[in-house]
């Protein structure tokens, strides 16, 4: 059953044919060619396709494409502003939050959810926030760090002492 | 303007923050097809029939291929790259691994034929039409089961299930050793088998230039050029320059994308049959299955002591499991990554050690991140802390009364290995003043208190890495040289290009080999661009394994450098008009010695491409190639301090503190070595109280085959980590680097189970088996008396 | 995942319609487990009717001694909400502890019991807090409401409207994880009603049951030690790789303690 879903992502108003089995996931990277959005798993747990849909992180894995209509959904793509990083983005950088790069949409999708929440998180809670998002290469431990000073940083503060002191190249 | 040793941010985090990463699953071709293949959902059956004819009929539906299909088309099985021989000295046993079953199924996930369709949802629903007549047969799960007379076999030919039967060491020496001790130690232990669970599901795409008889594939690789030689030569039968294989952007590995999976072959196979690109991605419930696993040893091991509690000798024998067929490494991960290792930190003057490698009806076991040294390690450390426990010895104590001294290096170990460099008194004393040890026991009062037992563990470990001297290897089995490659190509303008062979996955070479080209060349890193995991592009190299990248990799960047730098002076000297030799090379400038009348890079590199006034004798361009064979394994060292609080009514632990100093001689990037330190002790913790791999004996089902039975660490799982380092560079390397990639998945198993023990102690338990999750607990507490409950 | 015609309708009207019209229709709330079981292609249904539309199943409402909870309300809106934290802070908790962000944010109250996981966190809350499920057909006291492992007192295309919650604020949920999966290995939901305390148990059994003797003896003395002596019979208890029934029964026990001494 073929139907057309009409949509906004990442601010841009689009329309596509999809299946009502589709996932949302799938017309993010297969039909839009927004490939930011991944899959790492099959059991709505890895969290790595963690999109907001009108504001809110969800797992587009775990989403019709359908039940997105009318919806407003933003993917990594949308989170940074022309050329800079948002500031969530640039703490990950600067604390070496990434290995390989795939968990790392998600887990900022989910870390601009947490701090949307709560501005001010503890460490605990945001390795409690953590659960619908794995990660294989960092331990976790720089993602929190990032996390912190991303927050902070969304707060108007200046970030706390980076634990690295990363030099720009 | 120096960036080595400085935490330069990486340059590949622009593209993977903002989702432009290209993965493979991101790649699509014009006119691609979809392969869905078709799994055995039986751990030991005969294919009795298939039936495809109504799924070649289903809409969308292009081929239905089989094992059959490609064994007539002459495709090869998929080849083992290490031989490893038996004590009697016959070659280990080496069945034939089709890409898809002909005639036997042999495990869970064996794939058994392969649908391609217009979409995926299409052959994904014509599979179900494709009619599979199993005639099921007994399995076997469990190594030591296999072993058994009555066991079913994996293959005929193969009795017992025995593929080799391998030992190392002098084992009269052993012998003598054991009956003048003072002491011995004994203890059964399992190392428990791990999914390697990269977060990006393993993919591949194929495709054929009909114009140009090329293949293309596309692969979720750690090591493209290994990928093109074993599936050229040995599968496919496809000419090296016929066949590229790209390795794009991967997300993530620990040793399970080294191997030539049956996957890759389909595809590329199969693009070739069809004249259209064909494209596959593993769902993660297929990774599970298919994608090769780590450990599952099962082992005794005994530690003589003498009276004055120092090792006399080591006695281990391991029985190893293979699974269903011989992965691309797997012979070499349980013999010379491992019984190598068994000397750890220590000078025990002998060790015998012997492997039996067994074929069972599970995925096939390969390295996994560390890959036989987490076994090694882990049975070390756990029997030096039995022996400190028997003996009323602290465990430090009893460590720094054996330690190889620091002063004994090079230091030769009865198991093979040199160590070149290291000082493991230091590191060890660095991790217990961090975590303070001393005051351990007070904290251990104060737990108590709050009805809580508290525990600390130590490990140290030493690793062999930089893998490998290729004449070393080549004498051990190895089938493949363990050199590696690059190709320095400076611009005319002076900016600069880097092929490496090796491949980053996660381990930002592109700004680590930045950070030493830039400083190296006395160029601004922006103007070095580091290309890798394409063979079209770079120099045949061996990929990224075994901590390998920068002693290797980053050596032979160094190697095509030097050359570079030679040549360069040659043409300095020449516009120059000076004598070659007084020419020096430092900040990114060519000098006459003693003067101030110097040339660029640059400016030696445009007149290396317009070489109007030029050497007669010299080649134009500026373009170097280097490929560096290293003369020994590298050995990072050091040890690690886990403290652990148990609830005795749940058996639930709480790693309250991690702390870990590590020896990896000189570092380039301490932030990214930091970040390779987080994720390896990330996996050593999972194995110890979270991962284990499940099979039911009876059925050979896999019981653990997604993220609800399989449990990953989270965030709220782990604690941050404490790091330090100290530096003993290693010595025949110019870089004087050991690696840091697998450092914590070999030392963390080992700290945090003897923690967990330690905590256990004062009820008298003297081992648990990993991973020690919450019931595992609570019963060994249940089984002893509770002093809490006594209170 | 197999193909299905996708509807939103607008009313419950049109729901009742398209269930009479199809056998094989199965209706969508949050999806958090419909979609997973679907990827797995463990259900094939003909037609997928999405409630989102229906915008009376939405929505917390303050009823005095009570609190009402529209189908329709996510986990994450339960959490947050002002009217459930005041008046029944333990059910804000629990709706926090379901999941993960993500699936907080999309997973329902009316979804999660009428779906009735035996590892499923809601049903604890409810038969403990002896709330009344409000369907298009009738109110259900939630004791009749779980009646076996996914299995309900719902019959053929009657629909979860509302759950209503008495208001009270002694009232507990301790949850062991599943390390993996992060469902209740175990969960315990501890309410203290003015004169009598209900025990409701999660993930030990096939379905959500009540542990009459530890009620009975908390009612007489609500403190941790009133219970302690009280074991639960491992028969009939869920046993898998992650925890025998043996341990599960065991954690009943500790998590029953546990809740009730967070109630203070």
């Amino acid at each position: 059953m073929q139907k057309t879903v009409s949509l906004t992502v990442n601010g841009r108003p689009v329309s596509a044919t999809v299946e009502g089995r589709t996932l949302l996931v799938q017309l993010l990277r297969e039909q839009l060619g927004l490939t930011g959005t991944h899959v790492g798993c099959d059991t709505s747990q890895c969290g790595a396709c963690v999109v907001h849909v009108d504001g809110e992180a969800v797992k587009s894995c775990t989403l019709l494409a359908l039940q997105a209509e009318g919806r407003s959904v933003l993917t990594i793509e949308g989170v940074a502003t022309g050329d800079t990083l948002h500031p969530m983005q640039e703490a990950f950088r600067n604390n070496h939050a990434l290995q390989c790069g795939f968990c790392t949409p998600g887990m900022v999708m989910s870390a601009l959810d947490l701090v949307k929440n709560n501005p001010n998180p503890t460490e605990r809670e945001v390795r409690e926030y953590l659960e619908g998002n794995l990660c294989r290469c960092t331990g976790y431990h720089t993602i929190v760090l990032a996390i912190l000073e991303g927050a902070a940083v969304m707060r108007g503060e200046a970030p706390p002492a980076n634990v690295h002191g990363a030099a720009a190249e | 303007m120096t960036t080595v040793g400085a935490p330069v941010r990486r340059r590949e985090d622009y593209r993977f923050l903002t989702g432009q990463g290209t993965y493979t699953d991101d790649i699509n071709r014009p006119n691609q097809l979809y392969a869905y293949i078709l799994r055995s959902p039986h751990a030991h059956a005969r294919i009795d029939g298939i039936d495809s004819a109504a799924a070649a009929k289903a809409p969308g539906v292009v081929a239905v291929f089989t094992g059959k299909d490609m064994a007539a088309d002459g495709v090869g099985g998929l080849p083992c790259g290490w031989l490893v021989h038996s004590k009697d000295g016959s070659p280990m046993k080496e069945p034939p691994h089709p890409p898809l079953a002909i005639d036997r199924v042999r495990h869970v996930g064996d794939p058994v034929a392969v649908v391609i369709g217009e979409t995926l949802a299409q052959a994904r629903e014509a599979a179900d039409l494709v009619e599979i007549d199993y005639g099921e047969e007994p399995a076997v799960v469990d190594p030591a089961e296999a072993l058994k007379p009555t066991a079913p076999l994996v293959f005929s030919d193969v009795p017992g299930n025995l593929c080799y039967d391998w030992s190392l060491g002098d084992l009269a020496a052993v012998d003598a050793a054991f009956a003048r001790a003072a002491r011995i130690v004994k203890l059964d232990l399992v190392n428990n088998r791990l999914v390697p669970n990269a977060m990006e599901p393993r993919a591949a795409i194929g495709e054929f230039y009909r114009a140009t008889g090329e293949y293309t594939l596309f692969t979720t690789s750690q090591n493209p050029h290994v990928i093109r030689l074993l599936m050229g030569a040995f599968v496919l039968h496809i000419p090296e320059a016929k066949l590229r294989v790209v390795a794009p952007d991967v997300g993530g590995g620990f040793g399970s994308k080294i191997y030539h999976y049956a996957e890759e072959a389909i595809v590329t196979w199969a693009a070739g049959k069809l004249r259209r690109p064909v494209k596959w991605t593993a769902e993660r419930s297929e990774s599970f299955m298919s994608d090769a696993h780590g450990r599952d040893h099962v082992t005794h091991v005994e530690l003589a002591l003498d009276a004055d509690a120092k090792f006399l000798a080591l006695k281990v024998s391991t029985i190893a499991n293979m699974g269903a067929y011989l992965s691309t490494f797997a012979p070499c991960i349980p013999t010379y990554l491992y019984g190598t290792l068994l000397a750890g930190t220590y000078p025990t003057p002998a060790i015998y050690v012997e492997t039996k490698a067994v074929f069972t009806h599970t995925v096939p076991v390969d390295a996994y991140r560390g890959a036989g040294r987490p076994e090694a390690t882990f049975l070390l450390e756990r029997i030096v802390d039995l022996a400190a426990d028997e003996l009323g010895i602290d465990p430090a104590e009893l460590r720094r009364r054996n330690f190889i001294p620091a002063d004994a290096f090079p230091y030769q170990t009865p198991v093979a290995l040199q160590y070149d460099s290291g000082d493991y008194q230091t590191t060890l004393e660095m991790a217990t003043s961090a975590a303070d040890y001393a005051g351990c026991e007070e904290r251990r009062r104060a737990a108590m208190a709050r009805g809580k037992l508290r525990g600390i563990g130590i490990a140290t470990y030493i690793e062999a890495c930089g893998i490998a001297p290729s004449a070393v290897v080549g004498s051990l089995g190895a089938r493949a040289g363990l050199y590696e490659s690059a190709a320095i190509r400076v611009h005319p303008t002076g900016s600069v290009t880097v092929m490496t062979g090796s491949h980053s996955h996660g381990q930002g070479h592109e700004t680590t080999f930045s950070q030493l080209v830039a400083d190296r060349l006395g160029i601004p890193i922006e103007n070095v661009e580091i290309v890798h995991g394409d063979t079209a592009k770079i120099p045949y190299g061996m990929g990224t394994n075994g901590s390998r990248s920068l002693a290797v990799g980053g050596t032979a960047i160094v190697k095509a450098m030097d050359k570079v730098i030679a040549k360069g002076k040659k043409i300095a000297a020449h516009l120059l008009e000076a004598a070659e030799a007084d020419i020096e090379f430092a900040d990114g400038k060519f000098t006459v010695a003693g003067t101030d009348r110097s040339k660029t890079l640059g400016e030696v590199a445009l007149t290396a491409y317009v070489p109007h006034n030029y050497p007669e004798d010299l080649e134009p361009g500026l373009d170097e190639t280097a490929f560096y064979d290293p003369k020994n394994f590298t050995f990072p060292s050091g040890a690690y301090v886990a403290e652990v609080e148990i609830d005795p009514e749940t058996g639930r632990l709480e790693i309250v503190n991690f702390t870990a100093a590590d020896d990896f001689g000189n570092i380039i990037n301490p932030m990214i070595v930091a970040g390779q330190v987080h994720g390896g002790l990330a996996q050593g913790i999972g194995q110890a109280v979270l991962e284990g791999c499940v099979y039911d004996k009876a059925t050979g089902q896999l019981l653990t085959g997604s993220y609800n039975d399989y449990a990953m660490p989270r965030a709220d799982d782990l604690p941050s980590f404490r790091l330090s380092t100290h530096a003993t560079p290693c010595t025949h390397n110019p870089l004087g680097v050991k690696g840091c990639g697998e450092a914590g998945a070999i030392g963390a198993p080992a700290a945090l189970t003897n923690a967990i023990v330690d905590a256990l102690r004062p009820l008298g338990v003297r081992h648990v088996d990993m991973p020690a999750t919450p019931e595992k607990l609570w019963r060994v507490i249940q089984q002893h008396r509770s002093p809490l409950a006594a209170e | 995942m197999y193909e299905f015609n996708y509807h939103k309708p607008a009313s419950l009207d049109e729901i009742a319609n398209l269930l009479a019209a199809n056998d094989e229709a199965k209706l969508l709330a949050g999806g958090m487990t419909l979609l997973p079981t679907l990827k797995q292609r463990l259900a094939r249904p003909s037609d997928l009717i999405d409630l989102a539309a229906i915008t009376s199943l939405r929505g917390i409402t303050d009823a005095g001694d009570a609190i009402v909870i529209g189908a329709m309300t996510r986990h994450a809106e339960v959490n947050r909400s002002p009217v459930v934290k005041q008046g029944l802070p333990a059910l804000a908790a629990m709706a926090g502890m379901i999941g993960d962000p993500a699936v907080r944010n999309r997973g329902t109250i009316g979804g999660s019991i009428s779906n009735n996981d035996p590892a499923a966190d809601y049903p604890s809350a409810l038969v403990a807090l002896n709330a009344t499920v409000h369907t298009t057909k009738r109110e259900i006291a939630a004791d009749n409401f779980f009646t076996g492992m996914f299995e309900t007192a719902l019959e053929p295309a009657e629909i979860v409207t509302a759950v209503r919650f008495p208001k009270l604020q002694i009232a507990n949920y301790q949850k062991f994880r599943n390390p993996a999966s992060r469902y209740a290995i175990v969960g315990v939901f501890v309410a203290r009603f003015p004169n009598a305390v209900r025990v409701a148990v999660t993930g030990a059994g096939p379905v959500v049951f009540r542990v009459p003797e530890m009620e009975a003896a908390l009612t007489q003395n609500f403190s941790p030690d009133a219970i302690k002596d009280i074991t639960i019979k491992e028969d009939g208890l869920n046993s898998d790789i992650h925890a025998s029934a043996e341990y599960r029964a065991h954690l009943v026990g500790v998590m029953a303690r546990r809740a009730v001494a967070a109630c203070g």
